[in-house]
């Protein structure tokens, strides 16, 4: 469970206030673009720190550590993979800088295999195509087996059918594993699909995070604003 | 072979091990006295066949390199210091006196100095080509009147020796007048390089009728190359002197050897080495002696030379009047 | 908010700026040295301040007209594509390696009274043309530093990322206005200090083209003073002057320069779609062959001359080429591992240090500081080779950089997530990121130490002569044709060298 206390975000004249606690398997983030989405997800994943506020997972204040050390893991909306490693290379990182062992060269293959990339190991990532980019990386991020995935817009450059269907792929896997999953997406029919509960970004405010389905049928009018104009 | 010369070369820590056995004599000497087509090889196997010792060659700067090091340099001998420049050696103290007796010596010019020991000479002059410079000048004044497009090239006295030498030349035939001189000449300039290498190179490359350069030039070219094209401009007004030197460090810790290379310096030996070698006439060795090529060389009758007081008081009223002449 | 990420990252801020001191002090403690040996320092007199002044100016003049006239030609090996396109860019980096006496030697059989420009001119019935005086000064910095300028551009070209240019096709959109100024912008103040600053330290091609004591730089009389008058004192000054100059430029880039506006390409694909049309091809080409022309006929003329002599050269001269082949390989070496720590601004502010002071005042200054602990000829290699590095590490700066900076951009948070720091940042991330620009850094470096001709007369002790001192050697020694030949020989083996390793770069990037 995430919890974001008292938090204050302000980069030049952007300012952004958050306190609420993340308690669903799936939750999205919505909201204009500019809203500071990212800027949030950028916060929990350790890239920053917001100007005042505590950052908990279960409990504890992460908020003082490194990104690797966190909980969490994160995708992000390109750069996931380091061009010039191949596949196998690049999914070994996610468990050690050093000469991984065979025990880890298999975790890798299986990690392959549940996205769909068996045998793939050798390649580049310029050798694969957008859908399979994303599913390779997806596979970095479950084999890191953090307990909070960080989704910034992954697969946003895909079209509507592909990226449905890596979603529910997140989901599937992540359900499986017991990965708590946050998910910034711009499109409210992502949000629909995969998430249990969504949370509007907009105003300098992150608002907590409700039941999707619920939410949906009845929006708030800040909601009703955003779905207006996206 | 090639890596032990190497190691040896950048680390000389093995020829101070080699030391405990032999004597060694450190020389210091001018950057490419020691090149293979240089005097140093020659002067090593000779003094080394009479000594029992190692002589050791150690090429760079050798003038801001022992006032720098002063008293702790390793240097037992120093040799190839030019006259024009021995007044700031003699003011540090780091020499002894030679002792050697100097009426053997053949200089042109009387020699009395009892720290600096000539050891080869030459007389500034300008080399052309006689195939391309038909009517060249017999004369300096004539050199001046000469008409605008003979092309001639010359160092800078601020960075070379041979540079300061012609600027004392022309101070010591017009006095007063130099800077009047030098404008006459400054047309005729077609450029100023910062060492003899550069003025050469422009010369045989036909950049220049005429070439600042000595008067025993033309030998390498006839000796070596068989090539009669290359003649030095002999002037009666006279031509400046210029000298090389040979010094004992006060500091040497192997006085003796060094006294025996200062004999070896005056020794026939050592002189006939001198002339195919350095590319200049010998010290201590009568002209009949020179190898032939030498001896045809036209020599000058008349030989201008300030000594190392005169060269150091004239040397910035000198170098002013052909900074000012050239700079219009 | 990359830079924030930095502090929680656990690489630490003080790294670069303990390095960039380091630097500095390398620099300046040699210098501070001569100081205290001269016990103060020296009064400058007014042939100085005229030499300040002509120091200045022609270095301004010639960064201007380099880099002005390394835009087009650099737009154009940017977009066009012809047989030979990669073979020619390296050769148009050779004039920036050669050694001074050889490249002015070539110029001279170009443009000189005698050269070929003279000889067609006059077949032609022209008048004479004279190279020497100011304009041939100009001629030959833009010979030496046009290779230079086009390079640094030309990577700034090669780094828009070729999505850039997709996009500016697909809405036929001006490319110029919109990706070249700003990445011009970026880049070319840097490429202007870097030959502002080497053109300060000129000496022998100033004084040899300017014709005369008219042409006197700063160098020179920082030569004089040591060489001839011994005089300690002016010599710093004149050195810290040059100093001033040089930090001034520096500090002026700093403050030119805006930040790094670009972000990561996936590819380095540069299918073009502007410049295709006939008038910009013809223009293109028109420039590229100028360029060619321009910086190799004299190098033809090299070649031409060196030809005879190459295979009469004595086997000292071959010694002292494997010798300069070593050197140059370790000051490489040593160069990349000061470089790569140093790649922020204030590590390339540290570094132009090195090529703004005199190279005599440093190697005085290291001479007096090594001398109380160790004999100077042990200490040749290794100051040789920190000598080399400290002069060679300006440029790779300015090539390691902006790249530097892109990958830290393009993948700082991806490795931060997996953990990556330190050396497995450098060993996974950065450095294979870096291939293309290292193998770049490492030619030129290479080449440079290669044409290097000691600034450490003080420490040689003869027997280990590098090439190019080998070469003036010869021409001491009145053998010019071996000269030229091995002239040839350092040509070939600096090129050879700077292909080799910026190839090594390029393989499978």
């Amino acid at each position: 469970m995430l919890e974001l206390r008292d938090i204050e975000i302000v980069q030049d004249d952007f300012r952004l206030t958050a306190d609420c606690t993340f308690g669903a398997p799936i939750t999205a983030l919505i909201g204009p673009s500019g809203a500071g989405k990212s800027t949030l997800l950028n916060m929990i994943a350790g890239f920053f720190a917001p100007q005042r506020g505590r950052i908990l997972w279960n409990g504890d204040e992460i908020g003082g550590q490194a990104p690797a050390r966190r909980p969490v893991s994160i995708l992000f909306q390109d750069n996931n993979l380091f061009p010039h490693l191949t596949l196998a290379a690049n999914l070994a990182l996610a468990l050690t800088t050093r000469r991984p062992s065979s025990r880890q060269l298999a975790q890798v293959a299986r990690a392959l295999e549940q996205v769909g990339l068996r045998g793939m190991e050798p390649r580049k990532p310029a050798e694969l195509s957008g859908g399979q980019q994303g599913r390779a990386a997806l596979a970095r991020v479950l084999l890191q087996d953090r307990p909070l995935m960080l989704l910034d817009e992954p697969f946003s450059a895909l079209g509507p059918a592909l990226r449905a269907e890596m979603l529910d792929l997140v989901a599937r896997l992540a359900g499986e594993q017991g990965i708590a999953v946050i998910m910034v997406s711009h499109a409210p029919e992502d949000a629909r699909r995969v998430a249990d509960q969504t949370a509007l970004v907009s105003e300098g405010v992150l608002h907590p995070p409700r039941d999707t389905g619920p939410l949906f049928a009845d929006p708030p009018p800040d909601l009703r604003a955003y779905l207006g104009t996206g | 072979m090639l890596g032990r010369t190497l190691v040896a070369g950048f680390l000389t820590a093995s020829a101070s091990l080699a030391a405990a056995e032999t004597p060694v004599l450190t020389v210091y000497a001018g950057d490419y006295f020691n090149s293979e087509w240089g005097p140093g090889p020659g002067i090593e196997k000779g003094f080394e066949a009479r000594c029992g010792c190692d002589l050791v060659f150690k090429t760079g700067d050798l003038l801001p390199r022992l006032l720098l090091e002063g008293k702790r340099t390793e240097a037992d001998v120093v040799i190839g210091l030019t006259s024009d420049l021995t007044r700031k050696a003699r003011d540090s103290g780091l020499f002894a006196p030679h002792g050697r007796d100097t009426s053997a010596l053949t200089l042109p010019v009387a020699w009395a100095d009892d720290i600096f020991l000539p050891f080869n000479y030459a007389h500034t002059a300008f080399v052309y080509d006689n195939t391309r410079v038909e009517s060249p000048p017999t004369s300096f004044q004539e050199l001046l009147d000469a008409p605008d497009d003979l092309r001639l090239v010359i160092q800078d006295p601020r960075s070379s020796i041979s540079g300061l030498a012609l600027v004392l030349w022309v101070q010591a035939i017009y006095g007063d007048g130099a800077e009047a001189a030098w404008a006459k000449l400054a047309p005729k300039i077609v450029t100023v390089t910062k060492g003899w290498s550069e003025s050469y190179g422009l010369f045989t490359d036909g950049e220049a009728d005429m070439v600042l350069s000595y008067t025993t030039s033309p030998a390498y070219h006839i000796l070596a190359e068989d090539d009669l094209t290359k003649s030095a401009a002999i002037f009666p007004e006279g031509h400046y002197f210029m000298v090389e030197l040979v010094a004992k460090l006060a500091s040497t810790d192997t006085p003796d050897l060094a006294d025996q290379f200062m004999d070896y310096v005056l020794t026939e030996d050592f002189q006939a080495m001198i002339p195919t070698s350095n590319w200049s006439l010998p010290a201590a060795l009568p002209r009949e002696k020179w190898p032939e090529g030498f001896r045809e060389l036209p020599m000058p009758d008349k030989v201008l030379f300030y000594d190392e007081d005169a060269a150091a008081d004239l040397r910035d009223e000198a170098i002013e009047a052909w900074r000012s002449a050239l700079s219009r | 908010m990359a830079q924030r990420a930095v502090a929680l990252t656990g690489v630490s801020r003080l790294g670069p700026g303990l390095w960039a001191a380091l630097v500095a002090a390398l620099v300046i403690g040699p210098l501070g040295a001569v100081i205290w040996r001269a016990g103060g320092l020296g009064a400058l007199g007014a042939p100085d301040l005229a030499a300040l002044w002509f120091t200045l100016w022609q270095a301004a003049v010639s960064a201007a007209v380099s880099v002005a006239l390394a835009i087009p030609v650099a737009r154009a090996l940017s977009r066009q594509r012809f047989p030979g396109r990669s073979a020619l860019i390296a050769l148009l980096g050779a004039p920036f390696i050669l050694p001074v006496i050889v490249a002015v030697l070539g110029l001279l059989a170009v443009f000189g009274g005698n050269g070929l420009v003279n000889r067609l001119g006059g077949g032609l019935g022209l008048p004479r043309m004279d190279i020497y005086g100011y304009h041939g000064v100009i001629l030959a910095h833009v010979f030496f530093n046009l290779p230079l300028a086009t390079r640094l551009i030309l990577q700034g070209w090669l780094a828009i990322p070729a999505e850039r240019f997709r996009l500016a096709a697909s809405l036929d959109a001006p490319v110029g206005r919109l990706l070249e100024r700003p990445m011009l912008r970026r880049i070319a103040p840097g490429a202007f200090t870097v030959i502002f600053v080497i053109c300060l330290t000129s000496f022998a091609v100033a004084l040899t083209l300017g014709g005369g004591p008219r042409a006197t730089t700063v160098e020179l009389a920082i030569y004089q003073a040591f060489k001839f008058d011994f005089d300690l004192a002016r010599a710093a000054t004149l050195a810290l002057v040059q100093l001033a100059l040089g930090v001034a430029a520096a500090l002026a880039l700093l403050a030119l320069s805006p930040p790094d506006g670009f972000g990561a390409g996936l590819d380095r694909l540069h299918q073009r779609w502007d410049g295709q049309g006939h008038a910009a091809k013809v223009g293109d080409f028109g420039w590229i062959a100028l360029a060619a022309l321009f910086l190799l006929t004299p190098l033809a003329m090299i070649v031409l001359a060196g030809l005879p002599g190459l295979f009469a050269l004595p086997p000292e001269v071959w010694q002292a080429a494997l010798r300069s082949l070593i050197v140059a390989l370790g000051a490489t070496a040593l160069t990349l591992a000061l470089a790569l720590p140093l790649a922020t601004r204030a590590g390339e502010l540290a570094g132009l240090l090195g090529v703004a002071v005199s190279g005599l005042v440093l190697g005085t200054g290291l001479f007096l500081v090594v001398q109380p602990f160790v004999r100077p000829a042990e200490a040749a290699l290794p100051v040789t080779l920190l000598v080399n590095a400290l002069m060679a590490l300006p440029f790779v700066l300015r090539i390691l950089r902006p790249e530097l900076d892109a990958a830290r951009a393009d993948f700082g948070q991806l490795a931060a997530t997996l953990g990556i720091t330190g050396w497995a940042l450098w060993r996974i991330v950065l450095l294979p990121r870096l291939r293309r620009p290292l193998g770049f850094a490492a030619g030129l470096t290479a080449a440079l130490s290669m044409g290097d001709l000691g600034v450490i007369a003080l420490f040689a002790d003869g027997d280990h002569a590098t090439l190019p001192l080998q070469l003036y050697g010869l021409m001491g020694a009145y053998r010019m044709e071996a000269a030229q030949g091995a002239a040839l020989l350092l040509l070939g083996l600096s090129l050879g060298l700077f292909w080799l390793l910026d190839r090594g770069g390029r393989a499978d990037a």
